[in-house]
């Protein structure tokens, strides 16, 4: 095999695309995170982080030029990242024709699991918060400011929205609790002797993740931010 | 004790097999599962009906030959154990037992619990092994090897390519098996001068025969009768992109 194609061809290549995309994606998540933490500091400065996020680094890029290029970016990490997966799981499929009619699974943990579904059921999240909290077509307040929509969003009465952004987010904590530490193994960072403790790097990230994006939907709802 | 047994049958590669359900009585917890199974069979054969075929040699877990899914863990419930040296004192009187052939499309089943590994015998032909020139033997201890290096290339060695990591894996991949050669070549340094060679054609050619690709679940590392540990994986994708100037 020559070199260049295996990266993209093989079965490692696929998984290292999938590894290096999807820590890109955890990157953007912890920022995203962290940025909302701006709520805990009042609407106004919700509100004017999102405003910064469309005037940072001008007038050296247009406005929102910034916020265009890491779209791009993590456009780009989401396509490769459903590529290689989608690839690897039709191979999967392929190389066990016949099924086993009892199966038990040994050892992998349930976010280990639930990998494919669990990434696709974010994909359709994903599409749901842009058109909800970016464009606003899907919110109650659609021409209210980044805070106002949020608040909208959240209200008591819509607790099924609520909820089923808690259900998104903990699925995003089970694909990270795997991705993480699966990510690193297929970059060759992990050995036996730390496997245990990048298990529980991963784990313990993908928890403070979680936790830090449901506090916002949690303050809204009981009202400690207004 | 008294068993019932669900096999696959499989006539050959063209049909299309079934679960068959057999009951046995007078099972001893003395006898091996593969003694079990020569119970049964001699049964079958009274009866007039064909015995079960399965893949079995030395019978004391240092072939690899033996390969059954048993209640859906290939090689059955004990760690660490093959097959054949699965004791049916794990078993209670009453229990109902699925046995099934490893499952892989680079595995066909040649007649009811048989596979055919060839597949793994290609995996190693592409780049198992060392190229030396021939002549009076070297000295054992003329090249050092670090003492870690070569206990975790021992360790790797163990392999005796059962397929049992193909069975289990969720995506059908032969990584384990191929890592644990990746490993055991890839430490010493023996196995240096085609180390880059070695892991990008062992892996093209385990691609090739349509095994799944790893996503590191680990359900390998979970049955393997020798334990081969799912760090060599790592190693083997540290090798891999390595070698292909990444
Ligand atoms: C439709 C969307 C997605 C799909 C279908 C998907 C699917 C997958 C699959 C199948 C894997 C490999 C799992 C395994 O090891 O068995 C994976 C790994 C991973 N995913 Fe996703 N995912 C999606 C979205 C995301 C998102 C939004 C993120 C980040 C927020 C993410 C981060 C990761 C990381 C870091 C890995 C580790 C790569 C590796 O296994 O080496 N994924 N994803
Ligand atoms: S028959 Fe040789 S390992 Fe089981």
């Amino acid at each position: 095999m020559t070199r260049s194609k295996s990266l993209t061809r093989s079965t490692v290549g696929k998984k290292a695309v999938m590894a290096v995309t999807g820590l890109m994606l955890v990157g953007f998540l912890f920022f995203h995170a962290l940025g909302n933490m701006k709520v805990f500091f009042g609407g106004d400065a919700f509100d004017h982080y999102s405003h910064w996020l469309r005037t940072v680094l001008t007038p050296i890029l247009p406005h929102e030029g910034f916020l265009w290029l890491a779209r791009v970016g993590l456009l780009a990490a989401v396509i490769g990242h459903i590529w290689s997966a989608t690839s690897l799981a039709l191979r999967a499929k392929r190389a066990r024709p016949v099924k086993y009619a009892h199966r038990k699974p040994v050892q992998g943990s349930y976010a280990a699991r639930t990998m494919r579904w669990g990434g696709v059921i974010v994909v359709l999240f994903v599409i749901y918060h842009i058109l909800d909290l970016t464009t606003g077509h899907l919110n109650p307040n659609p021409d209210g400011g980044p805070f106002a929509r949020l608040s909208a969003d959240f209200a008591p009465s819509r607790w099924y929205v609520t909820a089923f952004y808690v259900l998104a987010v903990v699925t995003v904590g089970f694909h990270l609790r795997h991705g993480l530490w699966s990510a690193i193994q297929t970059l060759g960072r992990s050995n036996e002797r730390r496997e245990k403790f990048l298990k529980g790097v991963a784990l313990g990230f993908s928890v403070l993740l979680c936790a830090m994006f449901l506090s916002v939907p949690f303050a809204v709802v009981t009202g400690l931010v207004k | 004790m008294n068993l019932t047994l669900r096999i696959w049958r499989q006539n050959g590669p063209g049909d299309k097999g079934r679960m068959v359900t057999y009951p046995l009585s007078d099972v001893s917890p003395d006898m091996s599962f593969l003694e079990m199974l020569d119970v049964l069979n001699e049964k079958l054969i009274l009866d007039g009906e064909e015995p079960v075929a399965f893949d079995h040699d030395c019978r004391e877990g240092i072939c690899g030959a033996c390969s059954l899914v048993i209640n859906g863990t290939p090689h059955g419930p004990q760690k660490a154990t093959t097959t054949c040296q699965l004791h049916m004192r794990h078993y209670k009187d009453g229990d109902t037992i699925d046995i099934e052939p490893w499952r892989a499309r680079a595995f066909p089943v040649i007649k009811d619990l048989v596979v055919d590994r060839t597949a793994f015998d290609k995996i190693i032909q592409a780049g198992g092994y060392i190229s030396a020139p021939t002549g009076s033997a070297p000295d054992a201890h003329a090249v050092p090897v670090p003492k870690a290096d070569a206990d975790a290339a021992f360790e790797a060695a163990t392999c005796i390519g059962c397929g049992a990591c193909v069975a289990a894996c969720p995506n059908g991949s032969g990584m384990l098996f191929t890592a644990a050669k990746i490993t055991h070549l890839g430490l010493v340094p023996q196995g240096q001068p085609e180390r880059d060679e070695r892991v990008l054609n062992m892996v093209h050619t385990h691609d090739e025969l349509d095994f799944g690709g790893c996503t590191n679940t680990g359900e390998c590392t979970a049955v393997c009768p020798k334990g081969i540990p799912l760090e060599t994986i790592g190693r083997l994708n540290r090798d891999f992109l390595k070698a292909s100037k990444v």
